[in-house]
């Protein structure tokens, strides 16, 4: 406990540090426009005595170019071979290629074998350093300071805190569809380092990431008896949700993560209950003879988001978080289900099914300003990056085969295939990592 | 190679503009050491009825009732209501099973793939569940009845039109089902 509060301090006087950067620098990226033109920068290898260095550049460089608000100048464009990345760079040489922007590092090893990481970002119009930082970490982790630095410089340039030091767990699904195996895995969030958390015998379904803990809470068929499970990361510690007469499913963390959120199958209806994770209280929220499903805390835990049947075709309601007041908010042509409440609290994502068709939209909490960012076959299962501006899918196309992770920001211009091993479904965003 | 799930980094701190300036280093180790188990499972896959045995089926046999008097039924999208060539099916199961008391059953929900994944679990929860209520209805004990969801995560029929959609919208009627 002590651990955690020290890291919140750790990570505020970071945050203070960086806004001694000057404010006449003229490298920013408003990303509250709609198109935005993608900011050209340099990053350069980062020094050291193997390849090291060269990797973590790409792993920045392919973070920021995925963002969809950078666009990384080619290499074989760099006009100065920096040999001193502490030294001030000619900055001549980057505008003339048109680097607005320009990463410099150097990663060196400490006696005590752990790896130490630099960069500094330098505006090159302004002719200045933006941020400068360091990480110190085991050598195995250098593709979590890669992501770490390129967050640094998202926010430096957006404003916004950065989503790539961040991790997606996901259904990871193997063979035919009539024999399809399903197992829990986590990646990072480009879809690098993937490891299976479950062996594949039982189905296992929509996970969901804990904001506080390194815990999932995700759908299980173990012992023919479809519940709702919690599993520990770090211990592989699992416990059933609850003791429910019927099957539980589609759960979802309270945004203290101190409660799970989920429906209940009692015969034919479907209802949704918290249970509080201390107390083990069980309290139900909705009462009606449809399915009331897809449960989703608002940011501030105050309103629920849910979908449900009881007018005909599925729509998206919301409810406070005592259950009282249920409204609708959907009114489009279709049907939509799998609302998710954006952590900045100001939209709900949404599966839309229309004219044959599955979406990927938005709309605002009142129902207002829908928007669709993606449209085909298939798509299902939004779940919001940590920062609320890029949403991961899944995609399946018509024929064999099976779905696929995307990722897709508000624009609804960038989507990118997020490579996983196998087929991939269910994904759920982790907060931002301490 | 350990598997870390927190992997250890130390917090940033800022480096001086003047790089000739050596920056203070606060470092913090977060720890987060993570052994992954594979738990137990229980391997209990209902399968779908055996359609393989064709052949000679023994009266009162899982073939026989598979084969004679068909172990599924079919729902319209969307619809949980048991249509007519349904009930014709069912009333024949209820036969059966009326004739051989000591079966227990358990009555598989599906939905097909044109549909997201918790509402199908949902929506399979209710087709075994009226089919269990027909059953019922017709004479079978419902303490004999136990109902699952697969919801679409168990198509029979693999293709990307109606003709395998309405095949995988179904309630399969599986005999010593798992659990009894």
């Amino acid at each position: 406990m002590m651990k955690r509060i020290f890291i919140r301090l750790m990570i505020a006087f970071a945050g203070m540090a960086m806004s001694f950067a000057p404010a006449y620098a003229l490298v920013e990226i408003n990303i509250n426009r709609g198109n935005v033109e993608p900011l050209p920068i340099a990053v350069t290898d980062f020094m050291s005595g193997n390849e090291l260095g060269a990797q973590i550049s790409q792993v920045i460089a392919a973070d920021l170019q995925r963002s969809g608000l950078f666009a990384p100048v080619n290499k074989a464009a760099f006009i100065e071979k920096i040999s001193n990345p502490d030294q001030q760079p000619r900055f001549e040489d980057w505008k003339v290629i048109n680097a607005q922007a320009l990463v410099t590092g150097r990663v060196t090893r400490e006696s005590d074998g752990r790896l130490r990481a630099e960069f500094r970002l330098w505006d090159t119009f302004a002719g200045q350093q933006m941020t400068g930082q360091q990480f110190f970490t085991q050598p195995e982790n250098w593709r979590r300071v890669a992501h770490i630095i390129a967050d640094a410089i998202y926010e430096r340039v957006t404003g916004e805190k950065g989503y790539f030091d961040t991790r997606v767990v996901f259904v990871s699904e193997s063979g035919p569809k009539t024999a399809r195996q399903r197992q829990l895995a986590i990646m990072d969030q480009d879809g690098f380092n993937v490891r299976q958390l479950t062996n594949g015998k039982d189905i296992v379904l929509t996970p969901r990431f804990s904001p506080s803990r390194q815990e999932v809470t995700y759908m299980s068929f173990e012992g023919d008896q479809p519940r709702v499970y919690l599993l520990q990361l770090e211990t592989g510690q699992r416990e059933v949700v609850g003791n429910f007469p019927g099957m539980t499913f589609s759960p979802r963390f309270s945004p203290d993560g101190q409660k799970v959120i989920m429906s209940l199958q009692q015969e034919g209806n479907s209802n949704i209950y918290t249970m509080d994770l201390r107390s083990r209280t069980t309290t139900r929220l909705t009462s009606t003879a449809a399915i009331d499903t897809s449960p989703s805390y608002s940011p501030d835990g105050s309103r629920i988001v849910f979908e449900s049947d009881r007018g005909g075709r599925q729509q998206l309601y919301v409810m406070g978080a005592d259950g009282s007041g249920q409204t609708r908010i959907s009114f489009g042509d279709g049907s939509y289900s799998t609302p998710v409440w954006s952590p900045r609290g100001d939209l709900i994502a949404f599966t839309k099914q229309s004219g044959g068709k599955f979406s990927i939209g938005v709309m605002k909490p009142d129902g207002s300003g829908e928007r669709i960012l993606t449209t085909g076959f298939h798509n299902e299962g939004p779940t919001w990056a940590p920062n609320g501006r890029v949403l991961m899918f899944f995609r399946q196309n018509a024929g064999a085969g099976g779905p696929q992770l995307y990722s897709i920001d508000l624009t609804g211009y960038n989507e990118q295939l997020v490579k996983t091993p196998s087929y991939g479904s269910d994904p759920a965003w982790s907060p931002l990592l301490e | 190679m350990s598997r870390t799930y927190t992997p250890a980094i130390s917090r940033m701190q800022t480096l001086a503009r003047n790089p000739a300036v050596i920056a203070l280093t606060l470092a913090l180790a977060l720890a987060g050491c993570a052994n992954k188990k594979n738990l137990p499972n229980n391997a209990g896959d209902l399968g779908l009825g055996g359609a393989a045995g064709a052949g000679a089926s023994t009266p009162g046999s899982s073939q026989d009732f598979t084969v004679n008097v068909g172990d599924r039924i079919f729902f319209d999208t969307d619809s949980t209501s048991i249509r007519a060539d349904a009930q014709q099916t069912l009333d024949r199961q209820a036969q059966w099973l009326a004739r051989y008391p000591n079966y227990a059953i358990t009555v598989e929900g599906h939905a097909d793939e044109r549909g997201t994944r918790e509402y199908n679990l949902a929506l399979g929860a209710r087709r075994a569940s009226a089919t269990k209520e027909y059953l019922a209805a017709r004479g079978v004990p419902a303490n004999r009845i136990r109902t699952i969801s697969y919801g679409k995560e168990k198509p029979v029929a693999v293709c990307d039109d109606i003709s395998c959609w309405s095949q995988n919208r179904r309630a399969v009627t599986v005999l010593g089902g798992a659990g009894m």
